[in-house]
């Protein structure tokens, strides 16, 4: 089972090595890790995607509450929530490809943010599934490079936090 | 802990080090144990200005300092503090803070770090330690600036004892020392998602009331939550009211009085075969305070398969970690139990308490006790370890002070057998090292537990691999005046590994003879060690002369090895080997082949 976690933690160093240190000796299956500031500048946002069975889900928010640096884990994927991956891809690209390419970026709501006579540089957000869609569909052009930052995601609506773990 | 400031705290610029002793001095610190060095130095410089107030002592190793900071803690329940340099010196603290983490000790760790400037450079004795200790502490500072010592040190204070106790390592850079402010002695604390006070709700006991009024065969498997949460008292009302029997982890072991008639003694790996029978059996287990340690479940499946199990943990990741509860709590043990007995009180609860519920249970559990008593075959040809803890608590209680003695241990054989032999009536007096088990740790934390209890009679029962490991604190013993007595069972092996040795591997030993060769004397010779430290000593061999050897060492005025030659062929049983269950249970010693050497 896929569960999105989010932590508010305080904002000083040593946190994130903190918590990916504690994660990684207890053994617990993280498949993205996205850290950033949040509206406090005091504070920062984990989004972790942890895969496992409800007990092991329960281990990691209840040992990420035991860090002290953490405020508060809530694990939104109980909720109606909005999750975004980012991803900058660089494709081969020739002059009579370009416009091809264009409309896919067009209808995947994407961007070109570079652009030369062989390659494009494309920005795409979404969910993990309209991303990894979106490869495919360079792939045959020919993958230069990726880059995708970790998992985002907050609960939709006025609900902000959830109780501390 | 202590309400902070003090009246008349001064207002004019500090070094960091004047401010940091002085915020120890606040919190009602009364000794540390430190081992100074180039980045520490600041601060040594400024306890030699209060040592009216704060007594410093100097151990001879920075792990034996930690660990006499563990005997402070362990046997007042009060925060203490150990201190050193950078680099060697800090890691040096490495097992202590481990050793603390498992056991869940409020000691604090302050070590000196390289200056800020130089902090990242590989300087001299430059370690990332607070990089090092994550892992190992409850919680952890690196010190940037002079302004927030008072803060730091007010929320480490805070951290160490409340929710589930555990150490803290202070890291601070010589120039923060160094440096002069004019502090702010209430700082607000910054710890915006720390949750200090658990305690469960009358709901929840209510369940653990219908859980009790369902069972016919209860039992309470205590553990080092008791003496923690100070709940000895509570529990002991709660076993008498309802009747129900305790079975205790080697870290619960004088939560609740050993001779009492509901006492079923240590459980576990080396647990009495009754406790380990009544649990296995048992239609519902009251986890009060305990973390379904691998020594005590075994086979984590097996454990408790057919009883419902009821865990309180003040610590919500223990619950269902290992084992599922029907009924978990987070709370505090002492304020849960509180309230359950309050329950108990209840005339609707009338039927739970006044005794007669468990007639048949309890018979059982008689019947277990009587057939399979925890024994050992004693012989006349020789002293027998178990025979010597038994026999020296029969001493102490014949001379009146066993109610005022406290026990440290070392790591392996001696230390179970201290745990079967030794009759624990009351918390803190039983000091070991349970969850990391740290070989050389009986003689500094006697000297700790001794400094913090100068009327009470301090005894690390000791094996002869355990106590080389931290022999240098004799000297320690000695120069600071702290008189403990060291009852040293010498059987010049790794006696718990010969143990498996014996039991797994056809008694091949790899390499866990201590000796210089059978036909050559005992080594090392502890007599003249103990003389070179300035330390009396006695060694006996003779099981006439054992009585004799015991009055001595406790009418000694200071510091007292008592080295005594044991056989190494004893086995520590009843035993269950590892990952195992109550079924696959030895109970009977073996022969060892003499050419296994």
């Amino acid at each position: 089972m896929r569960h999105v976690l989010s932590a508010v933690v305080q904002n000083q160093p040593g946190v994130l090595a903190q918590i990916s240190g504690m994660l990684a000796s207890r053994g617990f299956n993280i498949d993205s890790l996205a850290v950033g500031a949040t509206e406090v500048p005091e504070m920062a946002r984990m989004t972790f995607v942890v895969r496992g069975d409800d007990s092991e889900l329960e281990q990691v928010r209840k040992q990420l509450g035991k860090v002290v640096t953490v405020v508060r884990v809530m694990d939104i994927s109980s909720e109606d929530f909005v999750e975004r991956d980012l991803m900058l891809i660089k494709v081969k690209s020739s002059a009579q490809q370009r416009v091809e390419i264009s409309l896919m970026v067009e209808m995947f709501r994407a961007r070109v943010v570079d652009i030369t006579h062989d390659t494009l540089v494309i920005e795409v957000s979404g969910t993990e599934g309209k991303i990894e869609a979106f490869i495919e569909l360079m792939r045959p052009y020919g993958i230069i490079e990726l880059s995708r930052t970790g998992r985002i995601a907050l609960v939709r609506g006025s609900l902000t936090e959830g109780p501390k773990a | 802990m202590a309400d902070s400031p003090k009246p008349a705290l001064p207002k004019t610029p500090m070094s960091g080090a004047d401010i940091l002793v002085q915020c120890l001095i606040n919190e009602g610190v009364d000794t540390m144990f430190a081992y100074p060095g180039g980045a520490s130095m600041p601060l040594h410089q400024s306890l030699t200005k209060v040592g009216d107030k704060l007594r410093t002592i100097l151990p001879r190793h920075e792990q034996g300092g930690g660990f006499m900071a563990h005997g402070y803690t362990r046997t007042t329940g009060k925060v203490s503090l150990c201190m050193a340099t950078s680099g060697p010196g800090a890691t040096n603290f490495v097992t202590i803070l481990a050793d603390a983490k498992m056991d869940s000790i409020p000691i604090i760790a302050i070590t000196g770090q390289v200056g800020t400037k130089v902090i990242g450079t590989d300087a001299f004795q430059e370690t990332p330690i607070v990089e090092v200790c994550r892992p190992v502490t409850k919680h952890h500072y690196l010190i940037h600036r002079t302004e927030d010592i008072t803060r730091v040190v007010k929320e480490a204070f805070f951290l160490a004892v409340t929710g589930r106790p555990g150490p803290i390592i202070i890291d601070i850079p010589k120039d923060v020392q160094l440096r002069e402010v004019i502090p702010d002695w209430d700082p607000p604390m910054n710890l915006p998602g720390y949750v200090a006070h658990r305690e469960g709700t009358t709901d929840e006991y209510q369940r653990i009331i219908d859980e009790i009024r369902r069972a016919k065969k209860p039992l309470i498997y205590g553990g080092g939550g008791i003496i923690a949460s100070d709940a000895s008292a509570a529990i002991k009302e709660f076993a008498e009211k309802t009747g129900i029997p305790v079975a205790l982890t080697v870290h619960g072991l004088g939560g609740f009085p050993n001779d009492h008639y509901l006492c079923l003694q240590m459980l576990g790996m080396h647990g009495t075969v009754y406790s380990n029978l009544a649990i296995n059996d048992a239609d519902l287990v009251l986890a009060f305070g305990v973390r379904f340690d691998d020594r005590v479940t075994g086979k984590l499946d097996e454990f408790i398969k057919h009883g419902r199990i009821v865990h309180i943990d003040i610590d919500p990741s223990e619950l269902n970690k290992n084992k599922h509860a029907h009924v978990a709590v987070n709370s505090d043990l002492r304020l849960a139990l509180e309230g359950v007995n309050k329950l108990l009180n209840d005339e609707k609860n009338a039927d739970l308490v006044g005794g007669g519920r468990y007639t048949e249970w309890m018979r059982q559990i008689d019947e277990w006790r009587e057939t399979e008593p925890l024994r050992y075959q004693d012989r006349d040809d020789a002293i027998l370890p178990q025979y010597a803890i038994q026999r020296m608590a029969q001493i102490l209680k014949k001379r009146n002070q066993i109610d005022d003695t406290i026990i440290t241990t070392g790591v392996g054989q001696h230390q179970m057998w201290s745990a079967q032999y030794f009759p624990f009536t009351k918390p803190r007096t039983w000091i070991t090292s349970g969850g990391l088990g740290t070989m050389g740790f009986g003689l500094p934390s006697a000297i700790g537990a001794k400094v913090a209890h100068p009327d009470k009679i301090v005894i690390d029962i000791d094996g002869d691999g355990s106590f080389l490991m931290n022999i240098q604190e004799l000297a320690c013993a000695h120069v600071e005046k702290v008189p403990v007595k060291i009852l040293l069972l010498n059987n010049q092996h790794l006696g718990m590994v010969v143990q498996w040795e014996d039991r797994f591997h056809g008694s091949n030993r790899g390499h866990t003879y201590l000796g210089q060769g059978m036909d050559l004397d005992a080594y090392p010779d502890f007599g003249t060690i103990a003389k070179g430290f300035g330390v009396q000593s006695k060694t006996i061999i003779n099981k006439e002369d054992f009585d004799a050897a015991i009055n001595e060492m406790l009418d000694s005025k200071g510091p007292f090895l008592l080295n005594v030659m044991v056989p190494h062929q004893e086995h520590v049983l009843p035993m269950i080997p590892s990952g195992r269950t109550v079924k696959d249970i030895i109970k009977e010693p073996m022969t060892v082949p003499a050419a296994a050497k």
